[in-house]
């Protein structure tokens, strides 16, 4: 039996040592030169019996019962896990694509790594997520100048299952006491040009009812994560991350997912999740610890997802000049009426560079009311030509 | 309503066939279930080429299209690059050199080149090629600009069509009766009586490495691909920039029903093939690849004219990977027969009576 993981975060890893301690033969394949994915970068020391760890491996296409890795490099598989996590959302605002504005996640991953990026900073974005990134970045030495959470933390108050749950997220909540006295909620970078940043108060929808001008060096925004999902680009999705069933099964055949791919919810959630999906393809029953783990990390994820959802009145922060695609240069005003986001596309070029819409075509289906199509795309990552020219005649 | 036309297809044979129409003073809607360009127009690379047509009537609708696109395609992104041919053995020199004599006696802009001045004109060309043809009339444009700008002003039916009988179309939001019906749904064409299959094709597109490469510039065994009628895959090298930079790469050619799937062999093969054209393309990365289905007739010529076994029901099919290049002498031929004007063009090989099409 042989299964192939990828991805080496919490999910990926524990559903390569689930499925190698059921006898399988497992090889979990990793873009980094460590596992620990995004959440443990660097600190995870991984070593499993069983498990062949492929570091600094990218893989860009699943055809059939193989998996293309770049080199190019082939693996088969008779199930295959996707535990490819997620990333921040970013949404434009003037001066988002100028210096000084990073994502969330960029800025914990150069914090993780003892980078001090810069003086004086602030996080701003929706979730708990931001906590710990401003408290990676006052560890380093910058100066918290705020943490502004866009939604309210009200909407929590709603959700009394899902806290009851899970407490223990909420005594996390205490080891980021210092990032916590900066926090502020209905809050939000809306413009920044140079150090000038300009900080809004919102509604409820998150339009401004006022604003005021704070300086920084840094600006690192969070709205939310996309899943990373490009290796399946068939499999059924809802909200983009993708559906599957009580033993971590996608809608394609012998293709499990685990962890922040199918919502988020935690590397505790990701990792219960892991435990199951490599149980399943080994054809193993799965632990009731992890059932029961999962069951209460969804009722924390699903809350998570309605107390942070992303508000419509972003759109109200862009300027028509306003870059929404930044390898295309496309602005809100280059946006053109369109049926498709392909139709968008081809006559817009949003979405169309080098990131191939990973950082703009959510935000520009949102911008013009098109219904987001999940981003099919077909190479998972930019691959030269040359590689492809060497690819083995067949398969399978 | 009571439109004059309904033409069923958003695509750019639909919309040249409802400009043509709307230019005569008929009151038009075109039907559409995703929107204008959604399908095959595309998945293509938006050429206009007279290079890969051998003389006779596709030949014909195609200079005919040619001279009229230039107007049309304004706001599209037109540009008369040139398509430059190669022959990569000493084989094929000899065939090459003598389909291009055979065009220029059609009134084609055909010049050979000798393997220096072909380099002078694509300085990153293999320098190993044997001969070259170069057509100054090739040109390119956006497939989906293009078809929006000859949407202009005409009305969009966001719904699917069931069926026809040539007066009233039966559409997912209803029944609209009309005075006539075009069937301009490319490869889905079949469903209103014409014979027309799927054909496959994929295009790679590079990262962007803008002024590399000028012309479009295809392997001379591209003309033999397209002319086959082969089911099984069939690749050529097909390379050309786009105005962004980016770097199409083509061209492969599979028979297999509606199947969407990529496949590696077909990456694989496409990539080869690029790279024996222009070898500094063996570093360049592509970032993603696209596929889509051209409307295949199995005697390689469109469909236009009037179905005899259903008065009022048009067709305008079967253009193959030749759709956007046919378009506008499509639309101006299918307005004439159903006017009852002269004819742009003979009118008689492209009619749908022919053996291989009635189905």
């Amino acid at each position: 039996m042989r299964i192939v993981v990828v991805g080496a975060g919490p999910a990926g890893m524990a559903a390569a040592r689930t499925a190698a301690d059921a006898g399988a033969e497992v090889t979990m394949v990793d873009s980094e030169p460590e596992a620990g994915g995004q959440f443990l970068r660097g600190r995870a020391k991984f070593e499993h019996r069983g498990v062949t760890h492929l570091k600094n491996t990218e893989a860009w296409m699943v055809e059939g019962h193989t998996l293309h890795l770049r080199g190019p490099r082939q693996l088969h598989f008779d199930a295959l896990i996707i535990a490819t996590g997620a990333y921040d959302r970013p949404l434009p605002f003037p001066g988002w694509d100028g210096p000084g504005v990073i994502t969330a996640g960029a800025a914990q991953a150069l914090a993780k790594q003892g980078v001090t990026l810069a003086d004086r900073v602030i996080v701003a974005g929706t979730g708990p997520f931001l906590l710990p990134v401003a408290t990676a970045l006052q560890n380093l030495g910058a100066t918290l100048v705020g943490v502004y959470e866009a939604n309210s933390p009200l909407a929590w108050a709603r959700e009394t299952k899902a806290v009851l749950a899970n407490r223990h997220k909420i005594a996390e909540l205490a080891s980021y006491r210092k990032a916590l006295s900066h926090l502020e909620t209905r809050t939000a970078v809306i413009a920044k040009h140079g150090d000038r940043v300009t900080v809004a108060k919102l509604d409820r929808h998150w339009r401004p009812v006022s604003h005021r001008t704070e300086h920084a060096d840094l600006v690192c925004i969070g709205y939310g994560f996309l899943p990373r999902t490009d290796l399946v680009p068939n499999a059924k999705r809802t909200n983009d991350f993708l559906d599957v069933d009580e033993l971590q099964r996608t809608s394609v055949e012998n293709v499990y997912a685990a962890g922040e791919v199918t919502g988020i919810g935690g590397a505790d959630l990701a990792e219960a999740e892991g435990i199951i999906a490599g149980a399943a393809a080994a054809h193993q029953e799965p632990p009731l610890i992890a059932v029961e783990a999962v069951r209460r990390g969804r009722l924390f994820a699903q809350a998570l997802a309605r107390a942070h959802a992303v508000q419509p009145g972003w759109q109200t922060w862009l300027n028509p000049d306003t870059t929404v695609c930044r390898c295309e240069k496309v602005s809100l005003a280059d946006l053109t009426d369109a049926a498709s986001m392909r139709e968008l596309k081809l006559t817009s070029r949003v979405a169309m560079g080098r990131c191939q819409g990973r950082i703009c075509a959510r935000n520009a289906a949102d911008l013009t009311g098109i219904p987001f199509d999940g981003q099919r795309r077909v190479i998972a990552v930019p691959i030269p030509l040359g590689e492809l020219a060497d690819l083995p005649e067949e398969t399978s | 309503m009571h439109p004059d036309v309904v033409v069923v297809g958003a695509g750019i044979i639909g919309a040249a066939c409802a400009q043509a129409l709307r230019a005569r003073g008929l009151d038009v809607v075109v039907i559409d279930r995703s929107g204008a360009a959604s399908g095959t127009s595309a998945a293509g690379e938006g050429n206009v080429l007279v290079s890969d047509k051998e003389p006779g009537p596709e030949l014909e609708l195609a200079k005919a299209s040619r001279e009229l696109w230039p107007e049309l395609a304004q706001d599209a992104e037109w540009e008369e690059k040139g398509g430059l041919v190669v022959a990569t053995t000493e084989e094929a020199c000899e065939p090459l050199e003598a389909f291009a004599a055979k065009q220029r006696a059609a009134g084609i802009d055909a010049c050979e080149l000798t393997a220096d001045e072909a380099l002078a004109h694509e300085p990153h060309l293999n320098p190993e090629i044997t001969a070259a043809v170069h057509y100054l009339q090739d040109a390119q444009l956006n497939p989906v600009k293009a078809t929006r700008a000859l949407l202009r002003g005409i009305r969009i039916i966001d719904a699917e069509v069931s069926t026809t009988d040539g007066r009233s179309v039966t559409t997912t939001n209803g029944v609209i009766s009309c005075g006539a019906v075009v069937n301009a749904t490319g490869p889905w064409a079949r469903q209103f009586g014409v014979n027309v299959l799927p054909r496959r094709g994929v295009v790679l597109v590079t990262t962007p490495i803008p002024g590399t490469i000028r012309h479009k510039v295809y392997d001379a065994d591209y003309v033999g691909a397209v002319a086959s009628g082969d089911a099984d895959l069939q690749t050529s090298g097909v390379v050309e920039s786009t105005q962004a930079g980016t770097v199409l790469i083509g061209s492969s050619r599979q028979r297999k029903g509606f199947d969407g799937t990529i496949e590696s062999k077909v990456l694989k093969a496409l990539a080869r093939k690029a790279i024996a054209l222009f070898p500094m393309l063996a570093g360049v990365p592509v970032m993603r690849a696209y596929g889509g289905f051209r409307p295949y007739a199995p005697d390689h010529l469109p469909i236009i004219g009037e179905d005899p076994r259903t008065p009022g029901l048009w067709h305008a099919t079967g253009h193959e990977g030749a759709g956007v290049g046919l378009a506008p002498a499509t639309g101006r031929l299918l307005a004439d027969l159903l006017t009852g004007s002269t004819p742009l063009v003979d009118p008689h090989p492209f009619r749908v009576d022919r053996q291989e099409v009635m189905v």
